[in-house]
């Protein structure tokens, strides 16, 4: 027997046996698109998770970055001298070095008054450490008294800032702190703030009264071209106190997501989600399976009295497996697409579908199908020509 | 005329121990090409034991089996599914695919030999389909035929694939007269035109006059010829 009629004679015996039986067809595509979409889903909430966790030091434009030894991730910071910041500026390779201040506090919706926390920035404008257009062009604008930019991706409970701005209502209150938004500009919202608001290092320290200059909650730091990043580092490591952590900056995106992913109880639940998608598709495509041999057994049974081989009814079981992953997978997936939209454009979580997440969760629920196929496939051995007589 | 089947004192017997039972003992049998022999006996004579044993579907160790000159007892597997793709099944349920159609069922005894193509295949089983005089009902799935007309099917798979031997299990069992009379006498008649061998268990004394010899088991011993 030749390769082809090899695989094709038993795909094209599941593939008859699946059509007939439509109800149960429309129920095992159903289960696998329920677990593609959950796959799916949980993948997206993960991926967004990491994305909008690292928004804030992907947009940072340094070498180096300076954090506390205790701060667990950017947005629960431990703050340390900047002093320390500033013997960094005796290494030769070290071309400038600003400090970063962070801190959560609540904006004052202007049209409902309600008041929700958000994200506040604060550095010298003139450093440019945000790597945003809207946020350079502003620079000069931001160093005025009470002014901040505020995110246009934060989420809408902040009010339409755009159209509010547009009519020319731009003062509202960060931490009962009056202050006038000048501009918008884009980051995107996180797991830890719903929004985001950039002020000057002084604006700052208004906002937030008992914070003062001397004490910072990040460094970022520039180099002379032409210096390594990677020697600049290990020299910076061993010249400062202990307490600081030295980062570049694929460290800090790492430190970040690697905080949501182990530290906060998060990453641990979209995986967990995840397995649990698997394992529930997992069993309604092996039941659908099993059946259809206990159902086919007497048939299978003639087939191998015939002189059909066992390993044919495995491709047979395999095969039907296929049909059904790819038939679950074409509808889970569009499904999946359409909510994905549904989830950026309502949650504002950027949430993009990407040709390696399409793959992932093919080769996943491909996985799943196989191994309930593997698992159904001892009930072949039922199928004994011997008791047919 | 060379025999396709011998049997020579072949002992078969189910369980271990002390709970062994014995169910053929000393059988010995010749059967030629072309011969029709039927089977009877009554029930628990071991009649369907000999059977599944000829068709290389359950492992004797005792005596000798040697069918289409392939010794069957302490043989492997390999030499039996290559020994059973020469042979033609009949059961007493027709066992056909519910899913395809009687034309597909029939296909599917030659899918086993990929050495033809497509077309060549539903040539051959469109033709056996018309000889068992299903011609007009190609297309029909199982569920669609009535009892006699599934049981032709079957008929036609076993004898499609051109086989030596046919081994058939109470193949009137689920019929009424009228319609297992036919099925009978049609599979002697295509056996015949073929020179295909027939092993026919039966308790339907209707069908005992198609049958070239007729063989009485009881007990697990043949008791007369």
């Amino acid at each position: 027997m030749n390769w082809i009629g090899w695989l094709y004679f038993p795909a094209r015996l599941a593939w008859r046996q699946l059509v007939f039986d439509r109800t149960k067809l429309v129920a095992a595509i159903c289960g696998v698109l329920f677990a593609c979409v959950l796959v799916f889903m949980q993948l997206g909430f993960k991926d967004s998770l990491y994305a909008s966790a690292a928004s804030a030091p992907v947009k940072l434009d340094g070498d180096l970055f300076l954090m506390h030894k205790q701060s667990e991730a950017m947005w629960r910071p431990v703050r340390f001298k900047r002093s320390e910041l500033m013997r960094v500026l005796g290494n030769p390779a070290v071309m400038e070095a600003y400090p970063l201040y962070l801190g959560l506090a609540p904006l004052k919706n202007i049209q409902t008054q309600v008041k929700r926390t958000l994200m506040v920035y604060g550095f010298d404008p003139d450093s440019l450490i945000f790597n945003v257009d809207a946020v350079k062009n502003k620079h000069t604008e931001l160093r005025l008294k009470d002014t901040v930019l505020f995110d246009e991706y934060s989420r809408p409970e902040f009010g339409p800032m755009r159209q509010l701005l547009d009519a020319g209502e731009n003062v509202t209150e960060i931490n009962d702190y009056k202050i006038t938004i000048i501009g918008l500009f884009q980051l995107g919202v996180s797991f830890a703030a719903d929004g985001n608001v950039i002020t000057s290092d002084l604006n700052f320290m208004r906002i937030f009264p008992r914070r003062n200059l001397d004490d910072i909650d990040m460094g970022v730091i520039r180099l002379n071209s032409g210096a390594s990043v990677e020697r600049t580092q290990a020299e910076l490591k061993s010249h400062l106190n202990e307490f600081v952590n030295v980062f570049t900056y694929e460290e800090l995106l790492h430190y970040e997501k690697d905080y949501w992913a182990n530290a906060a109880p998060i990453g641990f639940i979209f995986g967990f989600g995840t397995v649990m998608g698997w394992v529930v598709g997992l069993v309604i495509v092996y039941q659908i399976l099993f059946t259809d041999i206990v159902n086919h057994r007497n048939e299978f049974a003639t087939l191998k009295a015939m002189g059909y081989e066992h390993g044919y009814f495995v491709r047979v079981v395999f095969a039907s497996s296929f049909f059904l992953a790819v038939l679950g997978f074409i509808p889970g997936y569009l499904l999946s697409l359409g909510l994905y939209n549904l989830a950026e454009s309502q949650m504002y979580m950027p949430m993009p579908m990407l040709i390696s997440k399409i793959i992932t969760v093919f080769m996943f629920i491909l996985s799943m199908c196989f191994m309930a196929g593997l698992l159904a496939i001892r009930k072949l051995k039922d199928a004994n020509p011997a008791d047919m007589f | 005329m060379p025999n396709v089947i011998e049997v020579d004192h072949l002992n078969f017997s189910f369980g271990s121990g002390a709970l062994t039972q014995p169910v053929l003992k000393d059988v010995t049998i010749s059967i030629e090409k072309g011969e029709i022999v039927l089977i009877t006996g009554p029930s628990g004579s071991g009649k369907t034991t000999f059977l599944t044993i000829i068709g290389g579907l359950r492992q004797a160790f005792h005596g000798s089996v040697k069918v289409l000159g392939h010794q069957f007892v302490n043989s492997n597997e390999q030499i039996k599914v290559k020994t059973r793709q020469q042979i033609g099944y009949i059961f007493q349920q027709h066992n056909l695919l519910k899913s395809l159609t009687a034309l597909q069922n029939v296909c599917m005894a030659l899918e086993i030999n990929a050495m033809i193509t497509e077309q060549q295949r539903c040539n051959r089983a469109a033709e056996m389909l018309i000889a068992v005089g299903l011609g007009d009902r190609l297309d029909y799935r199982p569920d669609q035929l009535s009892g006699g007309q599934r049981q032709r099917a079957s008929i036609a798979r076993a004898l499609v694939g051109q086989p030596k031997i046919i081994l058939a299990d109470e193949p009137t069992a689920s019929l009424d007269k009228q319609s297992g009379y036919e099925a009978v006498n049609l599979l002697k008649r295509l056996a015949k035109e073929s020179h295909t061998t027939i092993l026919l268990v039966t308790h339907d004394y209707r069908i005992l006059d198609i049958a070239d010899r007729v063989v009485e088991i009881e007990d697990g011993m043949i008791k007369q010829e």
